[in-house]
């Protein structure tokens, strides 16, 4: 029957209509501002409409998720922070639009290079989150943020970010990304572990030769 | 709605709350200007795809009165520059601004359109649409994730709530000049630095002959 | 089949035989196919074409060699029955370089030798419109040439020395006397210089216009462009057409709005930085532009991807096709007027593939997953509160099959959607081999090739699903093959999802983030839900590549748009073009 093809194309749409109803009786004015039902809503068995009210409830971003990078600093004791990085360079040159600017401390008295970055800037209007200084670090100094929001009004002084605004301290990329963080942590500590072996090791080798 | 329009500087008599709502001229101006920001179907590149989700059903941007897309420059309020601006295209987006009315804003979406992002050393791409035309709200990412450019959009209407009828640009006396739109000749050629280009070709003759 | 395997088979034994005087093996390390003189070089084509049977030009692109002071056109050919292709190349004065055009022998060669033309100035004799294609007619200079600098130019290799250690941070525009990335030629006044820059395309078609409808009637033919703004060009596209009524009598495409210099820019970037600018091409399709980077970059290391990583890869490909061809499918029916709902209901369940994406690869669209012999990450434990193989095999088993299932009752049969799509832009399948038409499109034409049968790589030799044709080459052809092939792929992603081996490797030796690749030239092809996405890239040994072309399916697709349309209504003109499913960021590069 001439006809017959948009009425079955409307029926579908019909059925979508109705769809989107069924998690509203589900969930009965929970639906929305309601993690569990956001969860039902976004995954495989989500039926009807899909909506996030974002910004009141926002789409939980993956750990993997990649925006703009950041500095980790670990905190010591006396409150003082220890950056992770050693300015190394290795994200600067691996960083595919060269995005990257690292100045190299030297040693005020013996002039040789400190491992730590004088300065370190992202310029974020360069920056393709393309996530390779996060990944190619040896030092796991510099990690892929999650906070997007970063709109601004004015580019000029607001988009270069330099160390200041890149540093985080550790416990927030734990929080960020728990998993990868552990993960991490335990590779840390074989090596510091091997590292304090090798010392210890030839500690007693040196001290060896003074008992004899 | 009420809530938001009402002006708490001037007392309301409490029977008269559920009907009566005093508020400034300002504020209700720009609720009405900020609830119904039209943007110009406009993509350039990657990011105009994450724009195109952000209109779609999981984000959508209907919840903010944003929904209709205009595919004329004369009926939009926004630009959303969603992509690589490259020279051979900026004349255009240019003349588009100028055929937009006022009051109408522009957002940069994306380190492309921001300032040039990863193609920026190419030969191409202009370095940031704000070279020329003014741009209201950065959006950085690349591309921004459609939660980022609803982000932007909030930003936007933060921007336009801060505005007041009585210093806003549109409705001052003196015209606005539309911007040059710039020209392709050799290279891109910005009507605004004809002379400057004309001297700096001269300087770099005298030098090679040097 | 490894990806080591070569796809450029060794030289056919009777080709230099034929012809003694003008073609020689290529002998440089690395190197495979012919060098042919350019005076031979009309029949030899014509003889690979005719009597080898290589009767479709995938790719043709220049390399420069300054060295040497020659200019190199490499062609690539292949038979539409399958196997390895045939490469020759003609090598071509630098100062002067003049070289035949194919475009009588491969119509497809047209857009290809223009840009060619427009990046390094080669002039093709015999080409029936040698215009510059991406940068505008007037630009200064040829901007592949190695000794071409732009403004911004900073330095020929990547890493910059001024990033680190004395990293001063710094805007390049800074510097500038413009504070902009321009340059001109010295002694260049903008008051005395006239603005030149449309007239060769109007020139061009302006013969046609003229007196319309066939002479009964005295009205004038119109010339109206499309574009670069426009709703249903699916970016910043142009087209100039001339009307007759509201028939189309000639149409000229004209492209490079979004022409960001890909390739100048792969040239500097070591070779895995180029991984995340390979996102930025077809940007539905991220996956599978780095398969195919990875692939022919792995050809040239010859190293071997791990088995779970080829699963993970094959899984990733598969899903971006889906991704790709709904969208292709929702607004093909926004070009048909069905405003937004077919849209909103095709890309629905793309949300659902992003969101494993963005699991998986940390970005929804630029995922930048793949590295030289694996993938970058292992599949997430969980996906949000979902197990990720539970998800997955959700995914696959119920609800893709069923979307696609119930867009296809939501579309197929539609009278409205048959009516305008049945016999709208009929490309027969000789015409659509010889404009060197890839995909989808060039299956809607009858022609059973499709790269992960014809010339299998990666894993796809154990998968079992059908390669999709549709005899008829109209659009609705191309909207059925799609939407076949959506269920072709739900079928190997089922097989993936089932005979995935659990754990294992996913990336062969030790992350390495400057690679050394051995010298030699690579020519990397997949089967890219767009078409054939290849990648030429020639290695001196070091960690740059010397030439980084992309041979884009989308920008292929165009050359015959012209003639397809001819002859058709204005309104079925976007139509077609939403049929073809163009993506401008692999068009312009």
């Amino acid at each position: 029957m001439y006809g017959s093809g948009i009425l079955a194309g409307l029926g579908v749409t019909l059925k979508h209509f109705i769809d989107s109803y069924v998690d509203d009786l589900k969930f009965l004015g929970q639906r929305y501002y309601n993690p569990a039902s956001l969860n039902q809503r976004q995954g495989t068995r989500g039926k009807g409409v899909f909506t996030v009210q974002f910004p009141e409830e926002k789409l939980p971003t993956p750990e993997r998720f990649r925006f703009i990078p950041f500095l980790l600093y670990d905190e010591k004791p006396d409150g003082t922070h220890d950056d992770r990085c050693t300015s190394c360079g290795i994200c600067a040159k691996v960083c595919p639009p060269q995005c990257i600017w690292i100045k190299r401390s030297n040693d005020p008295v013996t002039g040789r290079p400190v491992p730590q970055p004088a300065a370190f800037y992202i310029d974020i209007d360069i920056c393709m989150n393309c996530g390779y200084c996060a990944e190619y670090c040896p030092f796991d100094a510099i990690k892929m943020d999650h906070d997007y929001e970063l709109a601004s009004f004015d580019r000029t002084s607001a988009h270069i970010f330099d160390k200041q605004k890149l540093d985080k301290p550790v416990a927030y990329y734990a929080s960020l990304r728990p998993t990868d963080y552990a993960a991490e942590e335990l590779v840390r500590a074989e090596e510091e572990a091997k590292k304090a072996a090798k010392k210890a090791d030839a500690a007693s080798k040196a001290a060896a030769p003074v008992a004899v | 709605m009420i809530d938001e329009l009402s002006n708490p500087d001037i007392p309301v008599p409490d029977e008269l709350k559920a009907s009566v709502t005093i508020t400034t001229l300002d504020k209700i101006y720009n609720w009405s200007r900020r609830s119904s920001i039209w943007p110009m179907v406009f993509g350039l590149a990657c990011c105009a795809i994450e724009m195109i989700c952000t209109a779609a059903s999981r984000f959508d941007i209907s919840r903010f009165g944003m929904e209709v897309f205009r595919a004329t420059p004369r009926q939009s309020d926004l630009m959303i520059v969603s992509g690589t601006v490259t020279k051979k295209m900026v004349p255009q987006i240019v003349r588009l601004y100028n055929q937009m009315p006022e009051p109408r804003y522009v957002i940069a979406m994306g380190a492309c359109a921001s300032g040039g992002g990863p193609f920026k050393e190419g030969y191409n791409v202009v370095a940031g649409i704000d070279k020329y035309v003014p741009v209201d709200v950065y959006v950085p990412g690349c591309p921004p994730t459609p939660q980022a450019l609803l982000h932007g959009l909030i930003k936007l209407q933060e921007k336009i709530d801060s505005q007041s009828l009585r210093d806003v640009r549109w409705y001052k006396s003196e015209t606005n000049e539309p911007v040059p739109v710039p020209v392709l000749g050799p290279d891109l050629m910005d009507p605004r630095q004809y002379q400057l280009i004309k001297q700096r070709a001269l300087q770099a003759a005298a030098q090679a002959e040097a | 089949m490894s990806a080591t395997a070569p796809t450029v088979a060794a030289v056919p034994a009777n080709l230099a035989e034929h012809f003694p005087a003008g073609v020689v093996a290529d002998t440089r390390k690395g190197y495979e196919g012919y060098v042919v003189g350019a005076a031979q070089l009309l029949q030899v084509a014509g003889a690979i074409r005719d009597k080898l049977g290589y009767n479709y030009l995938s790719s043709v692109t220049g390399v420069d060699y300054p060295e040497s002071n020659q200019i190199e056109v490499v062609y690539h050919a292949f038979k539409t029955s399958g196997g390895p292709g045939l490469n020759f190349k003609v090598q071509a004065d630098r100062n002067d370089p003049v070289v035949p055009s194919l475009v009588g022998l491969y119509p497809g060669a047209e857009f290809q030798e223009r840009e060619i033309f427009d990046m390094y100035g080669v002039r093709f004799d015999g080409h029936p419109d040698l215009r510059r294609i991406l940068m505008w007619d007037g630009f200064a200079g040829y901007p592949l040439r190695k000794d071409w600098k732009e403004p911004f130019f900073e330095e020929d290799l990547k890493p910059f020395a001024s990033r680190w250690p004395g990293g001063d941070v710094r805007r390049s525009e800074e510097s500038d006397p413009f504070g902009a990335n321009v340059q001109y030629p010295p002694e260049f006044d903008p008051y005395e210089w006239t603005p030149e820059t449309e007239t060769a395309i109007y020139k061009l078609i302006q013969p046609k216009a003229g007196n319309g409808n066939g002479g009964h009637l005295k009205t004038d033919k119109l010339i109206v462009n499309i574009g670069p703004q426009h709703p249903s060009t699916h970016g910043v596209f142009r087209m100039v057409v001339v009307l007759d009524g509201e028939t189309v009598v000639d149409l000229k495409p004209v492209m490079g709005y979004l022409h960001r210099n890909h390739e100048k820019i792969g040239e500097r970037n070591t070779f895995l930085q180029n991984m995340p600018y390979t996102d930025r091409l077809d940007y539905l399709a991220s996956m599978s532009n780095n398969h195919a980077y990875a692939l022919s970059v792995e050809r040239l290391m010859g190293v071997k991807v791990p088995e779970r990583a080829e699963y993970l890869r094959v899984l990733m490909v598969e899903l971006t096709r889906i991704c790709s061809h709904m969208w292709a499918i929702g607004f093909l029916l926004n070009d048909l007027g069905a405003f937004q709902t077919p849209a909103l209901y095709a890309i629905k369940e793309r949300e659902l593939i992003l969101d494993f994406f963005e699991a998986t690869a940390g970005s929804r669209m630029m995922c930048n997953y793949m590295r030289f012999g694996g993938v970058s990450r292992d599949l997430p434990a969980a996906l949000r509160d979902e197990n990720t193989m539970d998800f997955l095999r959700d995914l696959v088993n119920n609800r893709l099959s069923y979307a696609i299932d119930e867009l296809d009752r939501f579309l197929t049969h539609s009278e409205i959607l048959r009516s305008r799509c049945i016999g709208v832009g009929v490309l027969p399948a000789e015409k659509a081999i010889a404009y060197s038409a890839a995909g989808p499109l060039l299956r809607a034409s009858g022609v059973d090739y499709d790269l992960r049968r014809a010339d299998p790589y990666s894993i796809y030799d154990r998968f079992d699903f059908n390669v999709c044709t549709r005899p008829n080459g109209d659009v609705y052809d191309r909207y059925l093959v799609r939407i076949d092939e959506m269920r072709e792929s739900v079928r190997i992603c089922q097989q993936v999802v089932a005979g995935m081996p659990t754990g294992g490797e996913i990336l062969a030796g030790k992350p390495q983030y400057n690679v050394r690749v051995p010298a030699g030239e690579s020519y990397g092809r997949v089967e890219n839900p767009k078409g054939e996405l290849g990648f030429y890239v020639v290695s001196t040994g070091k960690t740059n590549p010397w030439r980084y072309h992309v041979r884009a399916p989308s920008f292929v697709n165009l050359t015959l748009l012209g003639e397809v349309c001819k002859g058709h209504k204005i309104a079925d003109v976007v139509v077609i073009l939403g049929s073809i499913d163009i993506v401008l960021g692999e068009v312009d590069r």
